[in-house]
């Protein structure tokens, strides 16, 4: 397969780049959000932090959580981050007063940020009504803080974007992750990091990868990364394949990975990435999603938005979700702007997504078109607007048991140098 | 057809492909041309299906985008539908999802 190459990467629209704004925070970075996060601790602690957010309905009070009572460096590590997030404000933990999780670390590290954070310990606070009636409280306080924020200018290459494709069929590979591709080359040029992912559905497109590697380190890398995720998956005894891709015309892994690997472009790769790492500055990063060592918690992302969530923790202001059967989720955190791949699809969930970009199927617009409509998009978002799922108020998040290893110094060969 | 149609109906990926995409849904007795060859498709494609752009054989690798895609495990014809029944990964099994349960179709091709 020779490497897709375009003669020139177009600009992206001067007039929206000059609108970015986002909200400055104390590390340097900045939101194009600033939203509250209430965040449970176990899964004994979830009810109680549902009913503190669903008091502010259609406000920016976003629920997560972890569901588990043992402690999880990983799982520790991905929360620290999204809860030091840019697109974030402030935070309220809840916590049921028993569990596992590392509250007090968390709690200081929000706090190290500079951010607002409050822990409401059900156990100590009279159960679930005082509880919730505390939180109801502090988050009201926090929005009224929150208010008082103003955007600042903001560079393109401050923006962290990044893709992921869920319910892909045959059309996902031909219009909207090669239209993806072409937004990331022009986002790319500009300077932003970009960051795509998902190892299991790059098995067979790992020399291809090793080749657009900035060095020999980072392409030896890429390689051993890929054949960790397909010998993961062979012991799980399923490829990073689901019955609807079939239905879609997909027929093998392999045949999903060229179509899914279409989302990379084709400007060099100059880092990998493991959940909760950040980008050493601008280009194109490999997040690799596979946990190191023997397979101990299950399968690697048990749906999309486990991906999605560690796509946020590395620093993604937006994720680019292609999608050709029609997903409709969103995320917490980050905007979700959905690229539908197939024109038929398009017609039956127009309402969930943001980009048709099934018109290059039907002759109605060229790779580059669709290529600079996302691009587009992505700025309208950054700046302000809403995405289509988060008017809909899709706010899903997913986050799990995993055991990783740090990334070698062959990963990260522009931070190294 | 009287009316020429705007776009080819089918699409090639890459010239070494050996099998071509369906742009759109394609029915059963449609004609459709394969490298300057009217061919009159015997069973109907789903938008995004692939079909032989050349008769294959068991064994036989198949490109898209011109990269392998996995092996042919029943004699295909020219025009005829590509999928789990005649096409198995060279990684991983294929699961699909049935009315009747799962099944690891590449296995049960065999």
């Amino acid at each position: 397969m020779n490497a897709p190459t375009h003669n020139r990467v177009a600009p992206a629209n001067a007039a929206l780049v000059s609108q970015l704004t986002g909200f400055p925070r104390a590390d340097g970075r900045k939101g194009i959000r600033n939203i509250v996060v209430v965040a449970y601790m176990v899964e004994c602690a979830h009810h109680v932090a549902r009913q503190m957010v669903n008091a502010f309905p259609g406000q920016d009070v976003h629920l997560i959580g972890f569901t588990g009572c043992f402690p999880n460096d990983y799982a520790d590590q991905v929360m620290r981050r999204l809860l030091t997030h840019p697109n974030v404000g402030a935070v309220l933990l809840v916590s049921l007063g028993c569990e596992g999780f590392n509250k007090y670390g968390l709690s200081s590290a929000v706090a190290d940020s500079d951010r607002p954070v409050h822990t409401i310990t059900i156990q100590e606070n009279s159960g679930t009504r005082p509880s919730v009636r505390s939180g109801v409280e502090w988050i009201s306080w926090a929005l009224e803080h929150l208010a008082q924020q103003q955007r600042v200018p903001m560079a393109i290459d401050e923006l962290v974007v990044a893709t992921i494709c869920g319910g892909s069929d045959s059309t996902s590979g031909i219009s909207a992750n090669p239209a993806v591709g072409v937004a990331f080359d022009t986002l790319i040029a500009a300077g932003s990091p970009c960051i795509f992912e998902e190892t299991g559905e790059l098995v067979g497109c790992e020399y291809h990868m090793q080749r657009r590697a900035v060095t020999p380190g980072l392409g030896d890398a890429i390689v051993a990364t890929v054949a960790k995720a397909a010998r993961y998956y062979t012991i799980m005894g399923h490829g990073s394949f689901s019955p609807g891709n079939a239905d879609g015309g997909l027929t093998t892994q392999e045949e999903k990975s060229l179509g899914a690997y279409a989302k990379s472009g084709s400007s060099p790769i100059v880092g990998i990435l493991k959940p909760g790492d950040q980008p050493a500055g601008g280009g194109l990063y490999l997040l690799d999603v596979v946990p190191d060592g023997e397979p101990r918690f299950g399968f690697p992302n048990v749906s999309d938005n486990a991906e999605i969530v560690e796509l946020i923790s590395c620093g993604a202001h937006i994720t680019l979700f292609t999608t050709g059967r029609g997903s409709v989720v969103g995320s917490a955190i980050s905007p979700v702007i959905k690229v539908c791949a197939n024109p038929q699809t398009f017609e039956r969930l127009s309402d969930d997504m943001d980009i048709n970009a099934g018109k290059i199927l039907t002759g109605e617009a060229s790779l580059e078109e669709v290529g600079a409509e996302i691009v587009d998009a992505v700025l309208r978002v950054a700046a302000g607007e809403m995405s289509r799922s988060e008017d809909l108020g899709h706010q899903e998040f997913v986050l799990t048991y995993k055991q990783f290893d740090a990334v070698g110094p062959g990963c990260f060969p522009l931070r190294a140098a | 057809m009287s009316i020429a149609t705007p776009v080819s109906s089918l699409l090639l990926m890459s010239a070494e492909d050996n099998c071509m995409i369906a742009r759109t849904a394609l029915a059963k007795g449609d004609t459709v041309v394969i490298d300057g060859q009217a061919v009159t498709l015997s069973q109907n494609i789903l938008i995004g299906h692939k079909v032989a752009r050349r008769a294959l054989a068991v064994g036989d690798k198949v490109l898209r985008y011109g990269a392998l895609i996995g092996s042919i495990t029943a004699p295909v014809g020219i025009g005829e539908h590509i999928h789990t029944h005649n096409l198995e990964s060279d990684y991983i099994p294929t699961y699909t999802l049935g009315q009747d349960g799962h099944h690891f179709l590449d296995k049960e091709a065999k």
